[in-house]
């Protein structure tokens, strides 16, 4: 057979592998991933007598050492070991693991001194950094996947002088790279343990049954991956297409301001070039026959990995197939991250997803975490081959293989058993599953996230609020859950049609070579999987777990999920409240206001005239409203030009008493006074006129409205002294005001009711969306925000138009004419009425 | 012919059903076989010339006191106060008893050349009169000359400026009420009662007072000691308010009280059949129930209560009397007792009554859900003398929607109070803990001042309006209530008035004896156990 695997090392027995490896030195990247956690685990729980340098990129807040603790040594995998060490884990952590800083996506990886020292003491170095997101854009996939093996083999290459000054006489570093059994692509057949060179050495032709032997230039992938990148980054700063991303943000987030709709912009920009590159690495990856970009870029790493250092570093590589939760260790079931199978199984057992294409009889080639791990320290005692780089593989399709349909029907009868649970506490029926084609799926999923799409379109231009724009925010949420399930079915769907066997025969004779406790102790032999065991009791009760899905019956925890969001809000910790008065407070607004002061004193025909040209301008003033909050005050505040300022101040008190506080949400004002009584600050920030608000300064510390201007005769000019924050203006005065009095905005609360709001919801920690319009819901519900339903009191008198009480002294003959109706109402005239 | 007097009707087969009340509409039951039916005696006749009788009562006073025309002298300070919006039930036609009463003050007045003379409305810690409804009180002559002067005011029990501390009684009681009317050479106090309960001391030492003042007889203590408030001779309440009186005059203010009372004509013509016993029904009052009931049925409740709360009573004065308090009051009471006392031989098992859309502190407003508790278990459940109408561990039966809305201008404390205090408590001795934190809430003291809402610790008095009942009864039902309004009352939600009595049945044992209090028109039952 021309691409049978080279023939294994000389089957002589291995040693001890505990033994073996003592005093091993270990240098690991990619170790606060899901394999190189348990790696670094196993390691200083099996193998007691070596030592682990862990190569972490340091974040802006944490350097290496503090991520390495944080996200390695705390994570739950350590937990047997911390059982088990007891008092002495930390001390013996400390003894036996250290970080170092560096990047494996940066030249010479990013070390210093110290790194370098620890990397040329290094016996074995594993390499298992990756990109695994399975759509990573292309150029980070390259970056990673296939420039990182290359940069460890060349730093490893770079400290080979040092190494052999600081450690005479020992062998040089054996290089363990992880790479992925779907390097041998879509590719129907056996796929052996063949290196990309080995089989171009043994005479292959270029298209062959071992793997995907396309050549490819590597450097000109590499060059234009990178200016790919540059391109996509200049086409998306062309004005036709910042316009689009500002549209779109503003359809978002409406009249939220400027600073948030350029945030959104640029954010929309960001992702539309990653968008463009995860389809580029796609395309290309299709193009030359691998199923995505991840396959495509670990292959050609490979490749550059064995081309470029094969004769210089000592290599091997280990190729597991899709790695999943653990059998046995650190402990059944222990996984780490939401990988690629875990989403579709959630999505399925909360029936989203009801299809997924697949086709029954085909291997789902999963291997459990701890195999992976037990196979790569084996690796590692049996150390390199003499012979040249070698590749071996970890998976399950030939040894022990897991059909497609019995998966189904493990996973079906599950969630049967154990289902999960709707906000209503009703348990999720799983659907049956036709094992449909990879289109029709495909096909399906585009259609509902079409209709979703534009049935949100739809909602999102009703002037709804409150619970209707709940509803809103609902669709909204199944559109995206619907385009969630679509990209499952785009990215994971070849995964589910393979039909590569990838054979494991290196994997076996290495097997075989273990002394019999090691066996057991590390077992990588894929044929101790018991699948129905496995999946049934091991894996799925812990995808259940990590999903933090509802899994117990009873009514919804959402209750008592608002009750402690409502508590925290209500804590004495807390600094400030800052309140909306419109929509937030009182469902009135200006218009209104205005209308009732207006008509106060008119003669009773006249008021009419007045309201009905209100009403007919409505549609106007809305949109003007919807454009500038800003503009609309200004231009709209324009009518109490040469109102006599002194009696339209009474006549507000009048009107907060009968028309504002009818139609205020008395929750609301509670609200406000439990803010107070525990001692908060409280705020109100309105575009309103300062004597409307003026009967509701007691509720306030502190209140920021508008005010105009009077002239000498004592009549509104028309003009505004004070302009009312609008936007983010008003995030900057409460920020300023905070400031002033020393107060946290973190610690702070803040209630309105729109999406025009948001600069100001979003710069306290405690936003509370009230009675939200759609824009505001959707954003809420998205982001956790606590969201207050408040309505008005139902007894308050509300008058159909608002218009103030009549004044009788202006109305004289309607005056009349209601004591004549009066009169005549009575039985007979009193003869007291006669004598008057 | 003369009004006939009220009586106690026995149910049996041939009694047609029995009208009751239900919020802004009416109901008609079937009582059981053998209840017991009280209807309170006709209105009575009106005072024929009500203006001479004014007149009249001023120039011969009764007490000790001199003619009005005698106490006015040029120089002196005279402040009128009168009763707010709460009285009378509903609102009278114009011209208003205290507009005819004011008006005869003022022209003695004017002949006797006094210049300062201030209005005051007596709210106590009622809610600010609106202006059309002083308007209507008062009259357009009478508001045109006093208001835009500022010379018609209301009393503000929170305004520290203007109250004024006059003592404290041999009880302990502080006596703390407006400071216009106590520092005036005279104080005028027109009255209007309805119930026996008003008037008297009542109306200076209650309606001018001050929290402070008020807590002493506003208390679930007192109320519980009151058996009932209604009736004088056994009412705490009215003791208290008598030693507040003679303190308030042993302290130099010159009070001249007048007091007038009403005819039980509660509804305007349209309405008719509400006052006329069932079985006296003519056609055309048959056809204005079923006129009425079904147009409600179809009108929202919003409409149907402004249409209830645009009627104004045809009610007409009966008497007028004026002069010394205790002498005014004794003939008040008396001629209130005219009107109102039914005798009824024994108690009942079940007490059941339907209740109006209004009360006393709902005037243009809405009937919320502790104005219910209050309207049946403090107003109606007291309008007894001797004994209560049902017994001790009795059960009463409401009928009332009872609807889970709250007036946010009229009534923001009760709001807080259904929502904050009634979910911890409904004792009146255990929610009379938390009065404290709502009389002295700053925000209701702001409503209470500048708009028109009822002081921050009103819900409070309702519940203790209730304490006696909540004391004596066994259980309360309420028909055709909002259940979780009705609940939240600590009460008992019925659907039909069928199921009520079952579910009675159930605390007073089978079989109850069931006594139904017809109103209108308003009756005071003298029960003699």
């Amino acid at each position: 057979m021309p691409d049978a695997p080279a023939p294994a090392a000389p089957a002589e027995p291995l040693g001890p592998v505990a033994e073996v490896l003592d005093g091993a030195r270990f240098f690991v990247t990619g170790a606060t991933g899901f394999l190189g956690t348990a790696l670094v685990e196993r390691l200083l729980r099996a193998v007691p007598g070596c030592t682990v340098t862990v190569l972490v990129r340091p974040t802006r807040r944490l350097d290496a050492s503090a991520r390495a603790m944080r996200e390695i040594v705390r994570n739950d995998c350590f937990d047997r070991l911390r059982a088990e060490w007891g008092e002495s884990f930390d001390g013996r952590v400390a003894e036996r693991l250290a970080a170092v800083a560096g990047d494996v996506s940066s030249d010479g990886l990013g070390l210093d001194e110290t790194g370098r020292q620890a990397l040329a003491d290094a016996d074995v170095v594993v390499h298992s950094a990756a990109a695994v997101a399975f759509d990573a854009p292309l150029d980070t996939a390259v970056e990673v996947n296939l420039l990182g093996p290359s940069r460890v083999a060349d730093a490893v290459a770079a400290v080979a002088e040092e190494r052999a000054r600081r450690r005479p006489g020992c062998p040089a570093t054996h290089l363990v790279s992880v790479s992925t059994a779907y390097v041998a692509g879509t590719h129907q057949g056996e796929a052996t343990e063949t290196l990309f060179q080995e089989a171009l050495a043994s005479g292959a032709r270029n298209r062959t049954h071992t793997t995907v032997t396309t050549e490819v230039d590597i450097d000109a992938e590499i060059r234009s991956a990178r200016r790919l990148r540059a391109d996509l980054e200049a086409e998306s700063r062309r004005p036709g297409r910042l316009e689009e991303f500002t549209k779109v943000a503003r359809r978002e987030l409406g009249a939220a301001g400027t600073h948030l709709l350029a945030e959104r912009a640029e954010k929309l920009r960001d992702d539309w070039v990653r968008r463009q590159l995860v389809e580029a690495g796609s395309a290309r990856a299709q193009a030359l026959g691998w199923p995505d970009a991840y396959a495509f870029t670990k292959a050609l790493g490979e490749r550059a990995l064995v081309g470029g250092y094969g004769d210089r570093v000592p290599l091997t590589v280990v190729r597991p197939s899709i790695i999943e939760s653990a059998l046995a260790e650190p402990r059944p079931g222990w996984i780490r991250g939401f990988r690629m199978a875990e989403p579709i199984i959630v999505s399925y057992a909360r029936g989203l997803l009801r299809e997924f294409p697949g086709i029954p009889e085909g291997v789902t080639d999963v291997i459990p975490v701890d195999l992976v791990v037990a196979a790569i320290v084996a690796v590692a005692a049996a150390g390199p081959d003499r012979r040249g780089p070698t590749a071996v593989q970890v998976a399950s399709g030939v040894r022990n293989p897991l059909r497609y349909g019995e998966l189904v029907d493990l996973v079906q009868a599950w969630f049967g058993e154990h289902p999960l649970y709707d906000a209503q506490g009703q348990p999720i029926v799983v659907p049956e599953w036709s094992f449909p084609g990879h289109g029709r799926v495909q096909r399906q999923l585009e259609r509902a996230t079409r209709v979703l799409g534009f049935l949100e379109r739809l909602l999102g231009a009703l002037p709804v609020r409150g619970r209707q724009a709940e509803v809103a925010a609902g669709v909204e949420e199944r559109r995206e859950r619907a385009e969630r399930a679509l990209s499952y079915v785009e990215l994971y769907g070849a995964y589910t049609e393979t039909e590569a066997r990838f054979r494991v025969d290196r994997l076996l004779a290495l097997y075989d070579r273990l002394q019999p406790a090691d066996r057991e102790a590390f077992c990588f032999d894929p044929a101790v999987i018991d699948w129905p065991r496995y999946v049934f009791d091991v894996h799925l009760p812990s995808v259940v777990a990590h999903a933090r899905v509802r899994s117990t019956p009873g009514r919804s925890t959402m209750g008592d999920r608002s009750e402690r969001a409502r508590r925290a809000i209500l804590s004495p910790d807390r600094h400030l409240a800052a309140f909306d008065l419109e929509n937030t407070l009182v469902a009135s607004n200006v218009v209104e206001s205005y209308a009732w002061l207006a008509t106060r004193h008119l003669p009773a025909g006249e008021r009419s005239a007045l309201a009905a040209r209100l009403v007919r301008q409505a549609p106007s003033l809305l949109a003007l409203d919807r454009r500038d909050r800003g503009d609309f005050l200004r231009t709209f505040y324009r009518r109490y030009e040469g109102a006599p300022a002194a009696l339209v101040r009474a006549d507000a008190v009048e009107l907060f008493h009968h028309l504002l506080l009818a139609k205020s949400f008395p929750a609301g004002l509670a609200r406000v006074r439990a803010h107070r009584a525990l001692g908060h600050r409280t705020v109100l920030i309105t575009g309103a006129l300062d004597f409307v608000v003026a009967p509701m300064r007691p509720l306030f510390d502190e209140v920021v409205c508008a005010s105009l201007g009077t002239d000498h005769e004592g009549r509104f000019t028309g003009r505004l002294e004070h302009l009312p924050p609008t936007g983010e203006a008003r995030a900057l005065v409460l920020a300023q005001y905070a400031a002033a009095e020393g107060l946290d905005l973190a610690e702070s609360v803040a209630y309105a009711d729109s999406a025009s709001d948001l600069p100001l919801l979003e710069c306290v920690g405690f936003p509370v969306a009230v009675n939200p319009e759609s824009k505001l819901a959707a954003l809420a519900r998205r982001r956790g925000w606590h969201v207050e339903h408040w309505e008005k009191a139902g007894g308050g008198a509300r008058p159909p138009l608002p218009m103030g009480p009549l004044d009788r002294a202006v109305s004289r003959w309607w005056a009349r004419f209601d004591g004549l109706v009066d009169d005549l109402s009575g039985s007979a005239r009193r003869p007291s009425e006669a004598r008057r | 012919m003369s009004p006939r007097p009220g009586f106690v009707l026995e149910v049996d087969r041939s009694t047609p059903p029995t009208l009751f009340w239900h919020g802004e509409g009416f109901r008609l039951e079937r009582l059981p076989v053998g209840s017991r039916v009280l209807y309170g005696p006709e209105p009575v006749a009106a005072l024929e010339d009500p203006v001479s009788a004014i007149r009249g009562a001023l120039l011969e006073p009764l007490g000790d006191s001199e003619p009005l025309a005698a106490l006015l002298r040029p120089g002196m300070k005279l402040t009128i106060a009168f009763d707010d919006v709460s009285l009378p039930l509903p609102p009278m036609r114009r011209p208003d008893v205290r507009q005819l009463v004011i008006e005869q003050v003022l022209e003695c007045a004017a002949e006797a050349g006094v210049d300062d003379v201030v209005l005051v409305a007596a709210l106590a810690l009622h809610r600010r009169m609106t202006d059309a409804e002083l308007r209507h009180a008062l009259g357009d002559r009478v508001y045109d000359a006093f208001a835009p002067h500022g010379l018609l005011r209301q009393h503000d029990a929170e305004d520290p400026d203007d109250l004024v501390h006059l003592g404290t009684t041999d009880q302990g009681e502080e006596v703390e009420i407006n400071r216009r009317a106590a520092e005036s050479d005279l104080l005028v106090y027109v009255n209007i009662n309805l119930v026996a309960m008003d008037g008297g001391h009542k109306s200076v030492a209650t309606g001018l007072a001050s929290y402070r003042s008020l807590r002493y007889h506003h208390n679930p203590r007192t109320m519980q000691h009151s058996r009932s408030f209604m009736d004088q001779e056994r009412s705490e309440l009215h003791s208290s308010n008598w030693r507040m009186g003679r303190l308030i005059a042993r302290s130099g203010v010159r009070v001249f009280q007048i007091e007038t009372t009403l005819n039980t004509d509660t509804f305007p013509e349209q309405f008719r059949f509400l006052q006329r016993r069932e079985w006296e029904w003519t056609a055309r009052d048959r056809a204005g129930f079923l006129a009425s009931s079904k147009a409600l049925e179809r009108t929202p409740p919003r409409v149907a209560r402004t249409i209830f709360h645009s009627i104004r009573a045809p009610h007409r004065m009966t008497s007028v009397q004026a002069g010394e308090v205790e002498a005014v009051h004794a003939r008040t009471t008396a001629n209130v007792y005219a009107q109102q006392l039914v005798a009824v031989e024994g108690q009942s098992d079940v007490l059941t009554m339907g209740l109006p859309y209004i009360c006393p502190y709902n005037v243009n407003s809405i009937m919320n859900p502790i104005l219910v508790a209050c309207l049946g278990l403090g107003y109606f459940f007291n309008m007894y003398r001797g004994a209560p109408l049902v017994r001790a561990g009795g059960v009463l039966v409401l009928s009332h929607p009872t609807p889970w809305d709250f007036h946010p201008g009229h009534h923001p404390s009760y709001i807080d109070f259904f929502e904050q205090v009634l979910t911890e408590s409904t004792d009146p001795v255990e929610v009379a803990k938390f009065e404290q934190a709502f009389a002295t809430d700053p925000w209701y003291v702001h409503l209470y001042r500048t708009g028109h809402a009822y002081h921050g610790v009103h819900p409070f008095y309702m519940w203790y309006w209730c304490a006696h009942a909540l004391e004596h009864l066994g259980a309360v039902i309420v028909v055709g209530g909002d259940r979780a309004a009705v609940r939240r009352l600590g009460f008992t939600p019925a659907t039909t008035l069928a199921d009520a009595l079952e579910m009675a049945s159930d605390v007073v044992g089978p079989d109850p004896s069931v006594l139904h209090l017809h109103s209108p028109p308003l009756a005071l039952a003298d029960v003699r156990p």
